[in-house]
């Protein structure tokens, strides 16, 4: 890191000098609701951050923390409005500043890193004069010679220094990466005291991710400055926060020291959420959580977890949950049962996965030297392997590797390619067009985004009964009963029949996905990040309901992810593809890897090893 | 819009927000007096009852016109051609564009592209003047004006569709039907359109509003339905030169169009706010988008 | 692609001169090129329609012209003149190598040549269009700017409501209103006709052209004002104006440098197509005031059956669609550096 550690380490001794006998930042009560109502979103939330510290708040979607995160400047989106608490900085309330006051303390005490830097950064302005006008916002001191000098040492500050050009070039001619990385550069600008970070890895590749966390723990440490990290996914918490909040409907739920919170954790939904996500290191099976969160207005008596809650008691539902104080201080829980949940493991008796039957059997489909283009462009070029039946392949790779290029490929979606692709024997046609019944039937496909992929005009019953219109001539009443059928394998009720897309969750979306495609009696099934759009709880239950189609089903599945944790859990055989070329295949390849590139994606994967 | 007969629950939707109030109810009004008006003028409306320019007296409550005539049974009478008329080419305009854009949107490569040449060579011409150009060989004849304004509401109609069909048609849903062996036309008008409805019924408001527009402009210039039939934009031509006289002559048959198309434009306008269910920006620019992209001569 | 080691990416045209092909360097040049290369192609196609509906229709032109006055002689003498005795190809071929020449045929209504008849009238036209335009956007786009930056406010509704209101209402309603209010019934301001006297600039006497212009202005206004408070409250609305208020800019800074620069293409789109508009909304508006343009020439070329001259005025017409569509397109890819720089 190319930091002036002289200046740096100056600026660190000013700071460190005031001792922290009082945190920097304390959240009393802080209080949101939904504007001109009494409807809270968030309420009730307190904590206390010191100088340096990282604090990280996890939750689902409409947990609240974004809204948490805005509130600590002062900033309330539309339809929101902050209704009570007290968010002291250095001493001073900053909810009870007037615009004028507001204005001066963003952008320069408290910082913004926003979630998406392609959204967050003005297409039509260059790096150059969004970098500029912060400074000039709230250091009009600054001459314009010292204004460029500082840039030029952000820009080293975040690794943008080697871009050439980085400052006259829009935001759209940058990578993901390097945009996120001027976001960082905004926000470190103006030297704040506090840092709040929206998710700002989300979208970004595993290696990218973690040099931007690494440069977000350097920037922090050099400069004492507090950060309240915002994400929900659970492995980059552990890595770069120091304590974590964890939020449910708008509440503070848990709070404690991150080994702690993590190891030992005092309330039931930070266990659910460690159960549900997958670890890179161990292949365990996953717990999902059943429900979803209660919305805001729609929250009951009593503790909102306890209609999902496996410890729930009477007493739960009754008044809200106190706070109980855990045994090791600085830690806490709402839960009436605390003690007891932070005494057993978290990840308790969650069993190991049963690796499935040797690959012995004739593959079911093989490709062998398939490249692709799109127009001019090459997206894969020479890949070859294999899929055994009754097993699961996962082919994995970055943003850009090919994999959403090759499955469609598989399915008959992209036709401009070469090579060889055999199913069941028979040579696979380039163009779904010009492929047979039979063939279709038995290939199916998952798409990644189950909020489009089902048609909203339509009704479940209609959805999963299409393609049985389409590819077979049976009765009506055959054609109901393999209906009933599919849902209930993708555990859905016969109430779904009747109900359209947009009055269901996104898990629930995803499982019709896959009843459709259940419904023909497939052979293979090619899943294409199918659990990429959907909440960490849920994302459990599609993993198993995979797997156990997989056993129960005798489907063969090709999965499709850049989540090497996800491909632990459930996958049988392993493809690494990089640029549109295999780098290494096989059932070991997490376990063994030979190549330098898979060496480098596990080490970059962050985790929260709890075994 | 999750019921059955979405369109319907987006019609009531619009009709029960304010300016959807309004709208039904200045156009409703002007409607009905339209196909009322015929079987209640008191008097002919091609026929010669008093003095030219009269002011409004008790037997004539707007007075008369320049060739004498009650402009009250005028006005009455001056309507409804002009709103079947209207009518008829907005359906046949609408339908054709409907077709040509989801087609265009969703054939892609040499459809759309043929679609598309054959769309902006038509969208050379103001609609006021393609209409006038056809008129002008063949004669004012009504089939010859339904057609004219029809085929020039046609390409603006695709090139709307077919931006909105595109966008449709690279949803998920619409590969996962054709994975299915789904012919063309069954998933052109069977997934992709009623995705599109709200869409077409904003363009059969703003359509019909046009026409209105256009038929009454050519009447006005005298090449649309000729004298001496009473009809409002003839009327307003032909009353000018009376102004100071009696303006009520023009007043009555302008105020009518009017409000018959401002309040057709409102309803389309809460049609449009309606099927997007939430008042966001950014889609306010669509339905703006819809609405104000269109050029009408 | 990602990891840090990856040769730089940011382009500026500037820096990059050595491998990147011309068009990329200079994309709105490029861009004018082509679509001039398609708008002349357009308009031979054009042509070919207004040759095919003036002179295939059914019915023969020659006695649909002549009407009532239609001597067998009379008759001979303009199917000759017209070229009807030809196959359709071979009259086009006469009509479109005139035009090439610039000879745009003689009247049939008074036998001058068109050209000569109808090239001052261009002129006015011209002033009419745009001084109504010019006028007509910058009011618009002003009104819709403070509408947006004051969502919701007493201007703000009031500004909506009238422009929902005015765009319904065809330009001749308008006109006719103008007359009343300004000129006859309500005050006495300004002439009802603006009769200018062939030879003299339309400029000359401004008082002639106040209610014209006014009209047509008022036509256009409510479309670029609705689309410019649209396309500045999604602005406003934006990831990006979250993300300057979050940095503590000045309310002022963030309306016009970073919500104005992106509204701007919408509007600019809009814009552009209002000024065809006015091509067709002249024809009326002039008819109402008397006014010596194209458009009172183009109605009493089709009272009079005048094809040759009507001919001429519609292909006039096409080509300013075709220049106008071409300078705002070039305009919106100026104003929008997104898709002018790709990647």
């Amino acid at each position: 890191m190319t930091i002036d550690r002289a200046r740096a380490e100056d600026h660190a001794r000013t700071l460190a000098g005031d001792g922290s006998a009082s945190p920097l930042l304390a959240v009393d009560s802080l209080r949101v609701v939904l504007a001109g109502s009494a409807t809270d979103v968030v309420d009730e939330v307190s904590f206390t951050l010191d100088a340096g510290e990282v604090l990280g708040l996890v939750g689902e979607s409409g947990s609240g923390k974004t809204t948490v995160a805005l509130a600590l400047m002062g900033y309330a989106r539309r339809g929101l409005a902050i209704d009570g608490g007290t968010v002291t900085l250095d001493g001073v309330n900053v909810l009870g500043l007037d615009q004028a006051a507001l204005r001066r303390l963003r952008g320069s005490t408290v910082a913004y890193v926003a979630q998406d830097p392609t959204s967050a950064l003005n297409p039509a302005l260059k790096v150059r004069t969004q970098l500029r006008e912060v400074l000039a916002a709230h250091r009009p001191d600054l001459s314009d010679e010292q204004v460029d000098a500082r840039i030029a040492e952000l820009l080293a500050e975040v690794r943008l220094d080697g871009v050439a050009a980085a400052l006259d070039s829009f935001p759209h001619q940058l990578s993901g990466g390097q945009q996120q990385r001027v976001m960082l550069a905004i926000a470190f600008a103006c030297r704040p005291r506090l840092i709040v970070l929206d998710e700002p890895t989300t979208g970004l590749d595993v290696t990218t991710q973690r040099h931007v966390l690494d440069s977000i723990r350097g920037l922090c440490r050099i400069y004492h400055v507090a950060a309240v990290y915002v994400s929900h996914d659970l492995a980059v918490i552990a890595d770069i926060a120091d304590r974590i909040g964890v939020m449910y409907a708008g509440r503070l739920v848990e709070l404690g020291p991150t080994e702690r919170a993590f190891r030992a954790p005092g309330h039931p939904y930070t266990r659910g959420l460690l159960r549900a996500i997958p670890d890179p290191a161990r292949a365990h099976v996953l717990e999902g959580l059943e429900g979803q969160p209660p919305r805001p207005g729609s929250r009951p008596e009593g503790c909102s977890f306890a209609a999902r809650c496996e410890f729930a008691i009477a007493e739960c539902r009754i008044g809200s949950p106190p706070i109980a104080a855990l045994a090791d201080g600085g830690h806490w829980a709402r839960c009436r049962r605390a003690a007891e949940v932070a005494q057993l493991p978290p990840l308790g008796e969650l069993p190991l996965r049963e690796r499935a039957a040797g690959a012995a059997d004739q593959a079911l489909l093989t490709v062998e030297n398939l490249s692709a283009q799109y127009g001019e462009r090459q997206v894969l070029a020479g890949v070859s392997f294999s899929v055994a039946p009754r097993r699961c392949l996962a082919i994995v790779g970055e943003s850009g590797a090919g994999k959403t290029t090759l499955a469609r490929c598989i399915v008959g979606l992209h036709a401009q390619w070469q090579g060889s692709m055999t199913f069941d024997g028979a040579a696979l046609r380039g163009d779904r067009r010009g492929r047979d019944r039979a063939t279709i039937r038995a290939l199916q496909y998952v798409f990644q985004n189950p909020y489009t992929s089902l048609n909203p005009r339509k009704t479940v019953g209609q959805l999963v009964e299409q393609p049985l219109r389409q590819l077979f001539k049976l009765p009506a009443s055959e054609r109901q009963a393999r209906v009933v059928g599919a849902l209930r394998d993708a555990a859905l009720s016969e109430a779904y029949l009747p109900r359209y897309p947009d009055q269901l969750s996104g898990g629930e979306r995803q499982r019709v996905a896959i009843a459709r495609s259940l419904v023909v009696e497939p052979k293979l099934l090619v899943c294409d990040e199918v659990t990429s759009a959907l909440d960490v709880s849920v994302q459990a239950a599609i993993v198993e309901l995979l797997h156990r189609l997989k056993l129960e089903r005798e489907l063969t599945i090709v999965l499709i992810t850049h989540n090497l944790a996800l491909v632990r859990s459930l996958a049988d055989d392993v493809v690494i593809l990089r640029d549109g070329e295999v780098i290494e295949q096989g059932p070991e390849v997490l376990d063994h890897p030979r190549a330098p590139y898979t060496h480098q994606l596990l080490s970059d994967v962050p985790s929260l090893s709890l075994a | 819009m999750s019921s059955r007969r979405e369109w319907l629950v987006i019609l009531g939707r619009a009709a029960r927000s304010p300016r959807g109030a309004v709208g039904l109810v200045l156009s409703g009004l002007v409607v009905a007096l339209a196909i009322v008006g015929p079987f209640v003028a008191p008097y002919s409306p091609t026929q010669t009852v008093t003095a030219t320019f009269a002011t409004p007296s008790g037997a004539f409550p707007l007075g008369s016109d320049v060739l004498g005539r009650d402009v009250l049974s005028r006005t009455l009478a001056g309507g409804w051609e002009l709103l079947a008329v209207a009518a008829a080419a907005t359906i046949l305009g609408v339908s054709l564009g409907v077709i040509l854009g989801i087609s265009a949107a969703y054939l892609g490569r040499y459809t759309d592209g043929l679609i598309m040449r054959i769309v902006d060579i038509f969208l050379a011409f103001p609609q006021l003047v393609f209409a006038l150009l056809l008129v002008s060989v063949v004669g004012p004849k009504i089939w010859l004006i339904i057609v004219a304004v029809g085929i020039s509401h046609a390409p603006q109609v695709a090139r709307v569709l077919r931006s909105v069909a595109l966008e449709v048609c690279e949803r998920d849903f619409v590969k996962a039907v054709e994975l299915m062996d789904t012919p063309a036309p069954k998933v052109m008008f069977g997934e992709v359109l009623p995705n599109l409805l709200s869409v077409v019924m904003v363009e059969l408001g703003l359509r019909f509003t046009y026409s209105i527009l256009i038929i009454a402009g050519m009447s006005f210039l005298g090449f649309g339905i000729q004298p001496p039939a009473a009809n409002w934009g003839l009327m307003i031509q032909e009353n000018r030169i009376g102004l100071v006289v009696n303006p009520w002559a023009v007043i009555a048959p302008t105020a009518l169009i009017a409000i018959l198309t401002i309040g057709l434009n409102t309803f389309t306008d809460a049609v449009a706010r309606a099927s997007l269910g939430v008042d966001r920006p950014a889609d306010e620019v669509a339905a703006t988008a819809g609405i104000a992209l269109e050029t009408s001569a | 692609m990602s990891a840090a080691a990856q040769p730089p990416l940011g382009v500026s045209g500037a820096t990059r001169r050595r491998g990147l092909p011309w068009r990329r360097r200079h994309p709105i040049a490029h861009m004018a090129i082509v679509r001039l290369a398609l708008g002349v192609v357009t308009l031979f196609a054009v042509s070919v329609l207004i040759f095919l509906a003036t002179q295939a229709l059914p019915g023969n032109a020659a006695y649909a012209v002549l009407g009532h006055s239609a001597t067998p002689q009379r008759l001979h003498a303009l199917e000759a003149q017209l070229h009807l005795n030809e196959s359709l190809v071979a009259q086009y071929g006469h009509w479109i190598g005139g035009v090439l020449r610039g000879d745009f045929g003689t009247s049939l209504a008074n036998g001058e040549s068109v050209s000569a008849l109808i090239g001052p009238r261009i002129v006015n036209s011209a002033v009419l269009v745009f001084l109504a335009g010019i006028i007509g956007s910058l009011l618009a786009t002003a009104m819709g700017l403070i509408a947006a930056a004051r969502r919701d406010g007493w201007f703000d509704h009031v500004s909506s409501v009238g422009a929902l209101t005015v765009t319904a209402m065809p330009e001749f309603v308008v006109g006719i209103a103008v007359v009343i209010i300004f000129a006859i019934n309500v005050f006495h301001l300004f002439p009802a006709v603006s009769v200018i006297p062939p030879g003299t600039s339309p400029l000359s006497n401004v008082s002639l052209l106040v209610l014209p212009v006014l009209t047509l202005s008022v036509v256009i206004a409510p479309y670029i004002f609705r689309m410019m408070r649209a396309a500045m409250i999604e602005a406003l609305e934006s990831d990006y104006v979250e993300m300057a208020e979050l940095k503590g800019l000045s309310r002022r800074r963030i309306l016009l440098v970073h919500a104005l620069p992106n509204a701007l293409p919408p509007v600019i789109q809009v814009i552009g197509l209002n000024l065809l508009y006015l091509a067709g909304g002249i024809v009326v508006v002039e008819y109402i005031f008397n006014y010596p343009g194209l458009g009172a020439a183009l109605v009493a070329a089709v009272s009079d059956r005048d094809i040759p001259t009507i001919q001429f005025l519609v292909l006039m017409l096409a080509a300013f669609y075709v220049a106008v569509n071409i300078v705002t397109d070039m305009l919106a890819l100026w104003a929008s550096p997104r898709r002018r720089a790709a990647r």
